[in-house]
């Protein structure tokens, strides 16, 4: 599907992805400041960062945030879901 | 311009969220069971919140001239407890004749362990028993892959369920081919911070058509934006789209899946 008029996407989008790059620099200097690098979830963020050289990034972003296993899990120890896969690291 | 809600806890919200929407075009409201933000003590507690989303609520919205529709189920998130699990889906056929249930929803898991599995198996056989349509929710974040393949492997080895009744919810770039190629139908989420913005939403319409994909606000008691669905179709008209595709990507699509449960009847 295509717009019947389609805008320029830097136009529209340019300032707000902007914005959160740069959020994104200044969350990183935040956390080699405080020293919070080891968490795993921050070496998840890393390691998906490099998703961004290639092509289809959104998806590769979050395929790397997944949990890549396929068998149920014996028991659900908890409701809650961080945003990075543990059994990673 | 006119739109379907087709995924809203309303219980959770306030009155003057019926009137921003009815304000903003909604012409529906659709509410699929869900957890309560804390697990309940008793199936009885589930045979109230089913009355409500039976009888308390479309009434409540009938107030604001918005006709409100219901899912049915016990959430994955409360299905870790198999005795309550199984007592709660044995309360749900005597609610399945109420003028405004849609089917079974949103079933699915959560954290993808076995109990949570025994118990989306029991809801898809329940929704093949009574030809009920599906609404399925997939997990958050890390889980979601996972428990995206998983729950579409299982309805589709189900020879009875029929894909194109079923709604594979809070689908994202990761997993909506896999909804998409299996036949059924796909819903976006838009959250503030988890699930999907407009603009990625947009995108993964542009990509995969508007055929068998949805928005919706879900929203509920969490960071949520009751309006996130009138708010994305003005980020269609910003892309430079027209009234006619934003009617059929707010109004028609949903239309189109929710017509075929015979409860969905809009005045
Ligand atoms: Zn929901």
């Amino acid at each position: 599907m295509k717009p019947a008029k389609p805008q320029n996407p830097v136009d529209l989008y340019f300032m707000d992805a902007r914005s959160k790059l740069i959020d994104i620099a200044a969350f990183m200097d935040r956390v080699e400041r405080e020293g919070a690098t080891d968490d795993f979830r921050y070496q998840a963020f890393l390691e998906a960062l490099k998703e961004l050289g290639q092509a289809d990034r959104a998806r590769s972003v979050l395929l790397s945030l997944s949990d890549p296993t396929k068998e149920l899990i014996p028991a659900a120890t908890t409701k809650a879901a961080c945003g990075a896969w543990p059994g990673k690291g | 311009m006119r739109y379907i809600e087709p995924h809203a806890h309303m219980v959770s919200r306030t009155t003057d969220d019926y009137v921003a929407m009815v304000t903003a075009g909604c012409k529906a409201v659709c509410e699929p069971a869900f957890w309560a933000g804390f697990d309940r003590s008793s199936s009885k507690g589930f045979y109230d919140y089913f009355r409500q989303l039976t009888e308390y609520e479309p009434a409540r919205a009938a107030k604001f001239h918005l006709p409100h529709f219901s899912w049915l189920c016990i959430n994955p998130k409360e299905s870790e407890d198999l005795v309550l699990a199984n007592e709660v889906i044995d309360l749900i056929p005597e609610f399945l004749d109420k003028p405004n249930v849609l089917g079974i929803g949103e079933i699915g898991l959560n954290k993808n362990s076995r109990n949570e599995m025994t118990i989306l198996e029991r809801h898809v056989d329940l929704a093949a028993q009574h030809q009920q349509l599906i609404l399925v929710h997939t997990p958050h974040l890390e889980d979601k892959l996972k428990g995206t393949q998983l729950i579409v492997d299982l309805i589709k080895s189900d020879s009875r369920i029929d894909p194109s009744r079923v709604l594979i919810d809070h689908v994202e770039e990761h997993t909506v081919k896999y909804v998409m190629d299996a036949g059924m139908w796909g819903g976006i989420t838009l959250y503030p911070e988890s699930k999907a913005t407009s603009p990625r939403a947009i995108d993964m319409i542009e990509a995969y058509g508007a055929d068998r994909l949805w928005m919706n606000s879900a929203c509920d008691w969490g960071v949520s934006v009751p309006l996130a669905v009138p708010y994305a179709a003005m980020e269609m008209r910003r892309r430079g789209y027209d009234d006619e595709t934003i009617d059929q990507v707010f109004y028609k699509t949903p239309l189109a899946f929710l017509s075929q449960s015979q409860n969905f009847k809009l005045n």
